[in-house]
């Protein structure tokens, strides 16, 4: 490297990346020290003082332990909330993989995988709550399923479980959250040497056994990232439990909303903090798999 | 040609699916809100008309939505600057070694994964103590000015703007990173060997190179912040955006003015990756028709 670019570039990166590090640190680091320092605080009905106190915390564990083995609340929602995580996971899972071994196996050309990646991808920079309440003249109780299903003579009353229900809310989940499935199973897949799979074949595997033994491992990295951002946002989520729940099912996220509307800040940083530890050891689980850096 | 497999066949049909699955249901809400004056929330349609367009426009309930939409909007295009400029200038610096490179990368993925919720709720409490810290100085030493005329920092383009870039960067990055990992940087030497000052390499060789990607950023850069709500909910203050209204409207609203509202923010949203993906199309199309080497380095 000549020797003027190195004089001139001791301290370039740091003015470069000062902007975004300034940024994370006032509006994401900063945040969350003051979530963790107000959960030990104390809140009277306008005010939040300093103070250092676990009761925030006891009350949100409160009677979890006592009341065994009936739940208490927040053991509950979270055992809700973990179910949903569990079912979209698996969910988004199959479908983004099936979506992305078409993509990259099946489809010829590029420019015609660059079009089909995109046409899964464009929803998705389009908004969610309008790509919610797009199911209710589906699902609803005079929607095009029930019209359909009293039309073929399938059931005498329409459903109403079909809004506003479990059902809803994971049918929302899978159509806003594949496509990040989609994305890092493309990114694993490309990477994949077709003569692998040709080898494979000459070797006398069938199409399931390369599907299980060579193509399945070589994506275990885009498996692992597509399910932290499920994961995560699922765990984290409450505007899609709000709007396709119909307001009625419980998750984490919308605790937190509720005490913060209630100005019950403290108890509500205490829930934030619990929140997070439980996410982030979900993605510590996950991450035992992968290093993210190797991807880029 | 080979002939195609018959699973071929069958995950065609089921990518078909999805693709009905993934834009079905927002077609349906398209075609709604178009719905004639007395038609209802489902089909049939009742006529067709733009009555819930001009419905709309007059005004739902006692919600602004002419506010929030060029709230909205107005964040929305300094978001994508910002996401932009930051984006480039760390992807630069990421291509070498600085102290604290490793926990910003680390920060940025917190960043995308640490639930919104949570992330806003901080905010929230950050600017609370803030707020509360200047009041008291300005109690304590008398201040005037902070008596008279201070009420909040928090708003729209202060703690509403570094929610949204909470949300952005990781995207601008990784793309950034994206593209400097398959960058040659013989391209830059090259111009250094010919004289050219460290901006005169970036102005004329680096940005051409990278401009497709930079499209890219900015598509992520303004839609993510045009429909976002989670990170916002918390952190706006007084104003509110137009997602936020949006789902406040999902309660109380039942006519079709909701679907209108929807089709007008999915077209902004259309048109803007229309426009962005052309641009990138464009830019590439015309390097390459100008026989240029510039962009070989890139996927």
């Amino acid at each position: 490297m000549p020797r003027s670019a190195i004089a001139a570039s001791k301290w370039t990166p740091y003015w470069q990346a000062a902007p975004m590090a300034l940024v994370f640190l006032v509006f994401f680091i900063l945040p969350l020290i003051a979530t963790l320092t107000v959960s030990f605080w104390n809140y009277t009905q306008y005010s939040i003082e300093p103070d250092f106190t676990p009761k925030n915390y006891l009350e949100v564990f409160d009677g979890c332990l006592s009341n065994l083995p009936t739940l208490c609340t927040t053991f509950r929602t979270y055992l809700s909330t973990l179910k949903f995580c569990l079912i979209v996971w698996a969910l988004t899972l199959v479908i983004g993989f099936t979506i992305s071994y078409f993509l990259v196996f099946h489809v010829k050309t590029l420019t015609m995988q660059i079009v089909l990646a995109l046409i899964c991808t464009i929803p998705f920079w389009t908004s969610n709550v309008i790509r919610m309440i797009s199911w209710i003249p589906l699902l609803g109780r005079n929607g095009l399923v029930n019209q359909g299903l009293m039309g073929v003579g399938a059931i005498d009353t329409p459903l109403d479980g079909l809004l506003y229900s479990d059902f809803s809310v994971i049918l929302a989940f899978v159509h806003l959250n594949t496509v990040f499935m989609i994305i890092p199973l493309l990114n694993s897949m490309f990477r994949i040497d077709k003569a692998l799979i040709e080898a494979a074949y000459d070797g006398g595997a069938s199409g399931w056994q390369t599907l299980w033994n060579v193509v399945i491992p070589l994506c275990k990295t885009g498996i692992t990232i597509g399910s932290i951002f499920v994961v995560t946002i699922v765990m984290g989520d409450y505007i899609t439990i709000g709007v396709m729940g119909g307001q009625q099912i419980a998750s984490v996220g919308k605790i937190i909303q509720v005490q913060t509307n209630f100005l019950q800040f403290p108890l509500a940083a205490a829930n934030s903090i619990v929140l997070l530890a439980a996410v982030l050891s979900m993605i510590v689980l996950l991450t035992r798999i992968v290093d993210i850096r190797k991807e880029l | 040609m080979d002939k195609r497999p018959a699973s071929f066949y069958w995950l065609a049909a089921f990518f078909a699916l999805f693709v009905l699955f993934l834009y079905g249901p927002t077609i349906t809400i398209l075609i709604l809100s178009f719905q004639g004056p007395e038609g209802g929330l489902t089909f049939p349609m009742n006529g067709v008309s733009l009555h819930w367009f001009r419905q709309l426009f007059a005004g739902i309930g006692v919600v602004d939505i002419g506010k929030a939409f060029w709230n909205s909007f107005g964040l929305g295009l300094i978001v994508t600057v910002v996401t932009v400029v930051a984006s480039i200038m760390a992807g630069l610096a990421f291509r070498r070694r600085f102290f604290g490179a490793g926990a910003l990368f680390y920060v940025a993925i917190a960043s995308l994964i640490v639930p919104s919720i949570v992330v806003s709720l901080g905010i929230a409490l950050e600017f609370r103590i803030f707020d509360d810290s200047i009041k008291a100085y300005g109690d304590a030493y008398e201040v005037e000015w902070i008596w008279q005329n201070f009420t909040t920092l928090m708003g729209l383009y202060s703690s509403g703007l570094g929610a949204h870039l909470t949300w952005t960067f990781p995207f601008g990055l990784l793309i950034m990173f994206a593209v400097f990992n398959r960058f040659d940087p013989a391209y830059e030497e090259a111009a250094r060997d010919l004289g050219a000052t460290p901006w005169q390499t970036f102005a004329h060789v680096v940005l051409p190179i990278i401009a497709p990607s930079i499209f890219g950023v900015a598509l992520f850069g303004f839609t993510l912040s045009w429909d976002e709500i989670a990170r916002s909910s918390q952190a706006v203050g007084a104003d509110t955006t137009l997602p936020i209204t949006l789902r406040s409207l999902t309660t109380t609203v039942t006519t079709p003015a909701i679907y209108a509202l929807g089709t007008l923010t999915t077209l902004i949203s259309l048109l803007v990756i229309g426009s962005m993906l052309t641009a990138l199309v464009v830019v590439r199309r015309r390097r390459a028709a100008r026989g240029s080497d510039a962009g070989k380095g890139l996927v």
